[in-house]
């Protein structure tokens, strides 16, 4: 499919070429493309999404360029897929904006009278996050799927809500085992009343990157 | 003059009195902090895995990553500051399970593994582990005092906590 030149098989993120980076970032972009469709269905308003970037990052340095402080308070779902290639995607919020959307989703349901560890959010708001996660793992996983001809499985969404640093470190950790980077696919969403502060990472191991670029035809 | 020293991931650093030590938003990583009540020498370790065992490759070593070589090296970096290692004790915190039960995944009980693994290697060591703030679900940003050895922890949503 992508044609010029055959490309090696990598070991480590740092073998990466510029052709792989491309391709991992029009991956993501697709996934995430599909992830803002269904956030617009859900929200009944207009989304749109940041360029994507595919980023080699040292993992000491991931929670500071995403989200910034690693105390701030964030929501995050995390979604484990399995198959023919293995990873997680996780969906990350900033806590107002988590609360924001479940505002609209909620609207003149309920009010705040249940709380998760102090996180001053109702059972039915954060089920609503969770589910948000859910659906929106699930279409950046299918298109991936889609687009690779390669079967994914998906876990059921976990959320955690705490401080940035403690809840990216546990998707990390696994994939920084062999690896002094850790590549990850990110996206922002922008809704019509400004940007929501979010971002869908895409992890995956080495094998499954190897086998998404042989899906491709970038191996012969 | 007292100096507030960050430790990132994966990291650790030494010090002596009146330094502060500091690491932000522990999650599932274990924080080990060291001390030497006689010559106020300390240490403070931020590990993310249990056992350098689980690399495949040495191309991408880093032993401030594991437990069971972080905490002999920074053990080691605090003996050449001139720490007495018969006087030197550990406190720990963090390994928490943040997104609770994950069936089948290789995060789930990480944190569990993470504190196990800790503490076997202090007991190898003959480290006595004198007091910890450990497991639950929610992260932890801790403040080590060279001062006097204790530790101060907060999380969001609790009161501070000191060991």
């Amino acid at each position: 499919m992508f044609g010029s030149g055959v490309q090696q098989m990598i070991h480590t993120y740092g073998d990466l070429s510029d052709m792989h980076l491309d391709i991992l970032s029009e991956i993501g972009n697709i996934g995430a493309g599909n992830a803002a469709t269904s956030l617009a269905i859900l929200l009944g308003e207009r989304v749109d999404i940041t360029v994507p970037s595919v980023r080699l990052l040292e993992y000491k340095d991931v929670i500071s360029s995403t989200l910034g402080d690693p105390e701030e308070l964030g929501v995050a779902i995390l979604i484990n897929y399995t198959g023919d290639i293995r990873g997680v995607v996780l969906f990350l919020l900033g806590y107002e904006d988590a609360r924001g959307i479940t505002d609209i989703l909620t609207d003149g349901m309920e009010d705040n009278t249940d709380n998760y560890g102090g996180s001053g959010l109702s059972e039915m708001k954060l089920s609503a996050i969770k589910e948000i996660g859910n659906i929106l793992g699930s279409s950046y996983l299918g298109s991936l799927s889609t687009l690779t001809n390669l079967h994914v499985n998906i876990s059921v969404p976990y959320m955690a809500i705490d401080m940035v640093g403690a809840i990216m470190g546990p998707p990390m950790l696994e994939f920084s085992i062999d690896n002094k980077n850790i590549m990850l696919i990110e996206e922002s969403f922008m809704t019509s009343r400004g940007s929501l502060k979010s971002h869908v990472i895409l992890f995956a191991d080495i094998p499954s990157l190897n086998r998404i670029m042989k899906e491709l035809g970038l191996f012969i | 003059m007292s100096g507030k020293i960050a430790v990132g991931i994966s990291d650790y650093k030494t010090s002596k009195s009146p330094d502060t030590l500091v690491t932000y938003a522990l999650g599932s990583c274990v924080g080990i902090f060291l001390y030497d009540p006689a010559s106020r020498i300390g240490g403070l370790s931020h590990i993310m895995l249990p056992s350098s065992s689980l690399r495949t490759n040495d191309a991408a070593d880093n032993r401030m990553k594991y437990a069971d070589t972080a905490i002999s090296d920074m053990l080691a970096s605090m003996e050449s500051l001139g720490a007495g290692r018969d006087f030197i004790h550990a406190k720990i915190a963090g390994g928490a399970n943040m997104f609770g039960k994950m069936d089948g995944s290789f995060i789930d009980t990480i944190g569990d593994r993470n504190v196990d693994a800790v503490r076997q290697e202090l007991a190898r060591l003959g480290i006595p582990l004198i007091a910890e703030d450990v497991g639950a679900n929610y992260g932890r940003t801790v403040h080590f005092n060279l001062k006097d050895g204790s530790v101060e922890i907060q999380s969001i949503g609790k009161e501070k906590r000191e060991l």
